[in-house]
């Protein structure tokens, strides 16, 4: 049985510890927020927090996740949080989604790089977004989306 | 069928829908309300709903998979009914053939259901303006309906739309001849910039994608199919598989009895209690496999097959003028071999769904583009009839062609059947990359005689590739008049003398069609040699692509003796090279072609298309370093799309068309050795990512009256050209085999 700290919560699971945290979240605890896209780290659907900095939950064990607090999407910009995100807010006002599935991960990808990058450049955007991919190709709409955001945090 | 029976209300039924429906080709017509609008108490058809409390549902027949069609069809519908947006709740319909055309494909929601939501919107408009007007007791012409509510226009007397709903349930409804519908200038949100309905639920992680699909009791399947197509299971040991915490037992799939068509390809799948654990259990069967006769398939082989077609006659698919004779008295001649790769669709979300068999009856919860072939599919599968099969429609993460073709619906409904409990089976990327039904591979010759001048007086080109039809039928040679409609056999030059034929190509993989289809690299062949010839003749590209396109007039091809299906009525959506020349200028004045300073390094190079009835050119500025290195700048599209629901969102789907030609044209290319795909995640079949995509696309959309076209895929296929053209001119070397990333550029 090993705890897990996911959005604020303790959870305990006695299931098999090599487990990539993705499919704890998704098949387990029923957050499906976080998405399966690749399985090998490739492509950053499936990105979370671990102690605030984005890592991908489809090549992380969930043992190795065991003391350190997770945060998911659905822990984001909950009303916990004091509501939305800055970076939900301005994905919407941008119209940033198109099928919406690897937004998700663009987002708590974004929001790890402001983290860090409290004013990102251009450059800045290339090398904290290249692991997430969007097919659909919204990447315009995603580099002004964390622009707009990072002004409005600032 | 469109016989009006006032007396019933299946009458009433068929007399709104008849005329929608049998233009968009569906033979049954609604006999009892859908489940969905079953708590409406006004729902006089099968897309829209009143409840009591006001609440207008609105039924989205259409799949969305990013390109807004289950929001801006119904917004249609919202429109014309005056509506009250945020009012409205869309419910998703399931596969049913009530409501015409389900299959979300080929750029036609709004173009096939403009018409179709209109007339459903405007027949519940008047029965509850004529329900007020009851009520009150005044003439329906003094009762208007105003966002939500009916207001008598002498008293400024209201009553809301829930308020109505009952009364106007029990009214006839109007015959068609009868609609009145709204001016375009009092359009509420048709042309305005509506946010996609999903917003919220997608930025928060909340919106239901196939893959989070759950039900009770539900188990996880994982399948090794055989690696090469038409193989099968001899024989397998699942010793190991079962070792593997979570797993329960191992279940062999039949192979497809060909023609494939959408039948799950065969193999064996591990069911356990969690995705992980599935995937796992499956790395640790053994099988042996009959590979099959595509074992034989090596696509740098075959490769060399289809260039030696391109270089010989095949069937003529259009004929004007004497090309020999043109031939024989040109000035000069040129030619070309141009060469496009296998591409995979590899949509974000890799294939998944779930089924739940029970009493004889199949549910699925799918992302799907076509519910109606999951009905199909899987009752073909199972062996029982279609209306047994409820196929509800989840979000897709993306589709691109690839969730048009149900066969991973079908493999969870036989696991489903087999076991007696819900199954959701889930593909890996590996899989997705492995089993696709690829976008055709092709080798085109082009050749053509030129004038003194350089202008061309012959042309002759070839196109050889696998045929999408050799999915449904064996033995299948040539292309389809479709695939050869898609920027082939309507090659829209003002050419004196022009031949276009078509060689032999067998498959031996799945084909299947991909965002844009044929037209990708018909595109990139018939736009690259235009601008092969302009640089031969030392002209501008721009000039000389309108005038080899010549005078704005509209092409007949029936007349030139082509097999051309067109994607809609000739007579509403011609062949006018009047909107493909506007395009092509529009651009070149946005894009300040000729005259924009560029840094050193870069160039801009042009292409236009017409594809899915809608006109396209594009400039797309390129930089190629010192090193070889390509980046993309700036991309300029301009659009003629015919009328427009959405600007915002027909922007969003040719931005996204530019990082789609990014991804094709600079390194999309699937290969097999001995049958089996090379290529299997993103490692090896990358797309491009945010640092190697255009930095900027600016889309301008031509403002018409004409009828609405296609979005969604049209802004693909000049992309590639566009780009390679501009290449050269920083280069000096022409590309014309795919993708670009295989090229030395310096």
């Amino acid at each position: 049985m090993i705890t897990l700290k996911i959005n604020g919560a303790q959870r305990q699971f006695d299931g098999d510890p090599e487990m990539p945290l993705l499919w704890y979240l998704r098949d387990v605890a029923g957050l499906t927020g976080s998405k399966f896209g690749c399985g090998v780290g490739l492509c950053g659907a499936c990105t979370v927090h671990q102690d605030g900095v984005a890592i991908r939950s489809c090549v992380t064990p969930v043992r190795g996740t065991v003391g350190k607090e997770i945060t998911t999407i659905e822990g984001l910009g909950s009303s916990l949080n004091g509501g939305d995100h800055p970076l939900q807010k301005a994905w919407a006002a941008l119209n940033v989604p198109q099928c919406g599935y690897c937004q998700v991960g663009q987002i708590m990808q974004a929001a790890s790089l402001l983290k860090t990058k409290p004013k990102p450049t251009d450059k800045d955007i290339d090398d904290g977004m290249s692991g997430n991919i969007c097919r659909c190709g919204t990447y315009q709409r995603i580099r002004a989306a964390i622009h707009m955001a990072a002004k409005e945090k600032a | 069928m469109n016989r009006i029976d006032n007396s019933s209300r299946r009458g009433f039924l068929r007399q709104v829908f008849g005329t929608g429906a049998l233009v968009l080709g569906a033979r049954i017509l609604p006999t009892r309300a859908l489940a969905a609008l079953e708590s409406a108490v006004f729902s006089p058809n099968v897309f829209v709903g009143v409840k009591a409390d006001g609440t207008v549902l609105i039924v989205a027949h259409r799949s969305e998979m990013g390109t807004s069609s289950r929001t801006m069809v119904p917004l249609i519908l919202a429109d014309e009914m005056e509506a009250d947006w945020k009012r409205v709740k869309i419910e998703q319909a399931i596969g049913d053939e009530k409501y015409g055309d389900q299959n979300t494909d080929g750029s036609h929601s709004v173009r096939s259901f403009f018409g179709v939501m209109q007339e459903c919107g405007a027949s519940a408009r008047q029965m509850l303006e004529q329900a007020a007007a009851n009520q009150w007791n005044v003439p329906v012409s003094q009762c208007k309906a105003t966002l939500h509510q009916v207001v008598h226009t002498s008293s400024g007397k209201k009553l809301g739309y829930g308020e109505l709903a009952a009364a106007a349930a029990k009214l006839p409804v109007p015959d068609k001849s009868k609609l009145v519908f709204k001016k375009k200038s009092e359009y509420r949100y048709i042309g305005k910039e509506i946010p996609i309905y999903d917003l919220a639920d997608i930025t928060h992680g909340k919106a239901v994608f196939g893959m989070d699909a759950k039900v009770d009791g539900m188990v996880y399947a994982s399948i090794e199919h055989p690696p090469v197509l038409g193989g099968k299971v001899l024989s397998f040991d699942d010793k190991e598989a079962l070792q593997v915490r979570g797993v329960s037992r191992a279940v062999e799939i039949p192979a497809f009895k060909p023609p494939h068509g959408f039948q799950p390809l065969g193999g064996v799948a591990v069911i356990a209690d969690n995705t992980w654990a599935a995937f796992q259990g499956r790395k640790k069967l053994k099988i042996n496999w009959d590979p099959g006769s595509n074992a034989s398939y090596t696509s740098s082989e075959y490769k060399k097959q289809l260039q030696a077609t391109a270089r010989k006659p095949g069937t003529v698919v259009r004929n004007v003028g004497d090309v020999d004779k043109g031939f024989a008295a040109a000035a000069k001649t040129l030619e070309a071999d141009y060469y496009v790769p296998h591409l995979a669709h590899a949509p974000m979300e890799p294939e998944v769904a779930v089924a739940d068999f029970r009493d004889g009856k199949c549910t699925l919860w799918a992302p799907t583009q076509n519910p109606q072939a999951v009905q199909d599919t899987v009752a073909a599968a199972l062996g029982i009839d279609k209306k047994n099969v409820i196929c509800n429609v989840t979000l897709l993460g993306g589709g691109f062609g690839r969730k048009s073709k149900p066969d991973y619906c079908a493999e969870a409904a036989i696991l489903s059947k087999q076991l007696g409990k819900p199954v959701k089976v889930v593909w890996t990327r590996e899989d997705d990359i492995h089993f696709d039904y690829y976008h055709s591979v092709a080798a085109l010759y082009m050749k053509a005689g030129v004038d003194q001048k350089g202008k061309p007086v012959a042309w002759l080109q070839r196109s050889v590739f696998p045929s999408i039809n050799s999915t449904f039928a064996e033995g299948v040679k040539l292309g389809s008049a479709g695939e050869l409609g898609m920027g082939f056999t309507d090659t829209p030059y003002d050419l004196p003398n022009l031949r276009a034929e078509n060689g032999e190509a067998i498959n031996h993989v799945r084909i299947g069609w991909l965002r844009s289809v044929a037209n990708i690299y018909h595109a990139f062949a018939v736009c690259s040699f235009a601008d092969e010839l302009a640089s031969a003749a030392g002209r501008d590209s721009k000039d000389y692509l309108l005038e080899l396109i010549g005078p704005p007039r509209l092409v007949d091809l029936k007349a030139q003796g082509v097999d051309y299906p067109n994607m809609g009525p000739i007579e509403q959506y011609p062949v006018d090279t009047g909107r493909l020349r506007k395009v092509i200028e529009l651009v070149a004045e946005k894009s300040g072609w000729g005259k924009r300073k560029l840094p050193k390094g870069h160039a801009l190079g042009i292409a236009a298309h017409r594809s899915f009835l809608s006109y396209i050119a594009t400039v797309v500025e390129v930089a190629v370093s010192p090193a070889g290195k390509i980046s993309i700048p700036r991309v300029d599209m301009a659009v003629d799309a015919g009328m427009i629901v959405n600007p915002d969102r027909v922007r969003s789907q040719f931005e996204g068309a530019a990082v789609f030609g990014a991804s094709l044209a600079l390194m999309g290319e699937i290969t097999a050795t001995a049958g089996k795909i090379d290529q299997s995640n993103f490692n090896n079949y990358p797309v491009v990512r945010m640092n190697e995509a255009p930095l900027e696309t600016r889309v301008y959309i031509v403002e018409t009256d004409a009828p609405p076209a296609g979005v969604g895929e049209p802004g693909v296929p000049p992309f590639a050209p566009a780009l390679c053209n501009a290449i050269f001119k920083v280069t000096g070397k022409r590309i014309r085999e795919l993708p670009i990333g295989r090229q030395k550029l310096v």
